[in-house]
């Protein structure tokens, strides 16, 4: 049974609706003993950082969110949910979960390509370059197009936990993945049969990186 | 890098799909639902439907052809038409759709695109544009008049003043519509598009006037435009979306091939 996280945070009927068609059972829920009975967790996301981490307090998330990553279970960060997945969000300053070291920042302004301004936010398909093999890429080929929509991108302490990389006047880190936990900035649910087939393969992974 | 982006504009009228030709004279051609599936596994980089009756006619929305398409279709697609409130923005995102475009109502009632910003996030706000040229006056400098109702109706703003109002006030996009180009295939407004875009940093969809591959092509380029908007064009076969990529793909347009 999948788990998504619902915590106020936008719109994620859209990763249910995904999880349906491709034949997976989920539950959508905020409430921690329900959620105990996931075997893998999605955390979606959209919308402010500040504003998502007071939900996720308020509904004891934030701690059940640490105690769950720390387990060998499986946990899918989307969009906002690669970004408060870190320690800290230069949106609205915000004090994030911590669960894998490193903050979001926001694309500097004036960013520009050939001459061309980088609008803020970075709305639309862009490649991934995958940086290393992971069980998610399964049948997946570097260099495939994803949906992005998103003013901050994840930066990690640590290189080695970038598994992705997308160019925007700056290369960011556009796949995180880090022992259990894995976290796309894009919307695999909104990526077509790509973003599909990642879907699919998170929700078969066993959670080991066998890196 | 990023792509350029073509949308498929899918206009509905009582559940079934239209195409408008100057917003008159329309023809009834299909099942939206069986359309934006066949445009989606053709490589439509997202869809819009649009009830084009839903503004004059004060109808809602089709929220069960939104559900109906979010149930196979998983990339971005928008919903406008008769979008007066938060409430009703809100039934159509949770139906399915990724966006909301909002026109003749933001243009009455301006606070809609805030309180809608701050109700779903500005990414899900897209405020549609109908703009018409006129001799530039003390009000309307630009020389592009915004238009309301599918242009029955004028308004006294100039187009680009409205554009940068619509981006303060958390529109996450433009959808920027010529009526002097639409239904013509000669092509979009390049100055208007390129005039817009370089004037406001949300992404500029531009519409109206696709013909021709060329038209996409130079829309792209020296319109600046981020995505464009196709309907006629596709809908009559004249071109298939994979047609049109290939051809932007030779002039060097950067668009999304893998899918």
């Amino acid at each position: 049974m999948i788990g998504i996280i619902d915590y106020q945070a936008g719109n994620i009927t859209s990763v249910a609706r995904a999880l349906k068609y491709l034949g997976h059972g989920h539950l959508v829920s905020d409430d921690l003993k329900i959620l105990d009975r996931a075997s893998h967790i999605i955390f979606p996301g959209v919308g402010a950082a500040g504003a998502a981490m007071i939900n996720l307090k308020k509904a004891g998330l934030d701690r059940w969110l640490a105690e769950y990553a720390a387990s060998e279970k499986p946990l899918l960060g989307i969009c906002l949910g690669a970004q408060i997945i870190l320690e800290f969000s230069e949106e609205d300053n915000t004090t994030c979960l911590g669960l894998i070291a490193g903050s979001a920042r926001r694309f500097p302004e004036g960013l520009t390509h050939r001459g061309e301004l980088m609008k803020v936010p970075h709305m639309g398909w862009n490649q991934v370059h995958f940086c290393r093999n992971h069980p998610v890429f399964q049948d997946l080929r570097s260099g495939g197009e994803f949906y992005f929509v998103h003013s901050y991108f994840p930066v990690p302490v640590n290189d080695e936990w970038i598994a992705g990389r997308t160019a925007y006047g700056i290369e960011f880190c556009s796949i995180l993945a880090r022992k259990n936990i894995v976290a796309c900035q894009f919307h695999s649910e909104k990526s077509g049969p790509l973003g599909l087939k990642l879907l699919d393969n998170f929700c078969r992974w066993d959670g080991r990186d066998a890196k | 890098m990023l792509s350029k982006r073509i949308i498929v504009c899918l206009d509905v009228r009582a559940g079934q799909l239209t195409k408008g030709i100057r917003f008159q004279g329309n023809v009834d051609i299909g099942d939206p639902v069986a359309a934006a599936n066949e445009y989606y596994q053709a490589g439509a980089d997202e869809i819009v439907f649009y009830d084009i009756t839903a503004s004059p006619e004060g109808r809602g929305i089709m929220v069960d052809v939104v559900a109906r398409v979010a149930a196979q279709i998983f990339i971005p697609f928008s919903v406008g038409g008769g979008i007066r409130s938060v409430a009703d923005m809100r039934r159509v995102i949770l139906a399915g759709a990724e966006k909301v475009s909002i026109n003749s109502e933001a243009v009455l009632n301006p606070e809609l695109i805030a309180a809608g910003a701050r109700a779903l996030g500005r990414q899900c706000i897209v405020l549609g544009m109908d703009v018409k040229k006129v001799p530039p006056t003390a009000t309307i400098p630009s020389g592009y008049e915004v238009v309301i109702h599918g242009g029955r109706t004028a308004t006294g703003m100039d187009a680009l003043q409205w554009a940068g109002e619509g981006e303060k006030l958390g529109a996450g996009e433009i959808c920027l519509n010529s009526i002097d180009a639409d239904g013509t295939a000669g092509g979009y407004d390049l100055n208007l598009t390129r005039l817009i875009s370089t004037n406001v940093r949300i992404p500029i969809i531009a519409s109206g006037g696709a013909g021709k591959p060329e038209h996409l092509c130079d829309v792209l380029t020296a319109g600046r435009a981020d995505a464009a908007l196709v309907a006629s064009i596709v809908h009559y076969k004249t071109y298939s979306v994979g047609e049109l990529k290939d051809y932007l793909q030779q002039r060097g347009v950067k668009v999304r091939r893998d899918f």
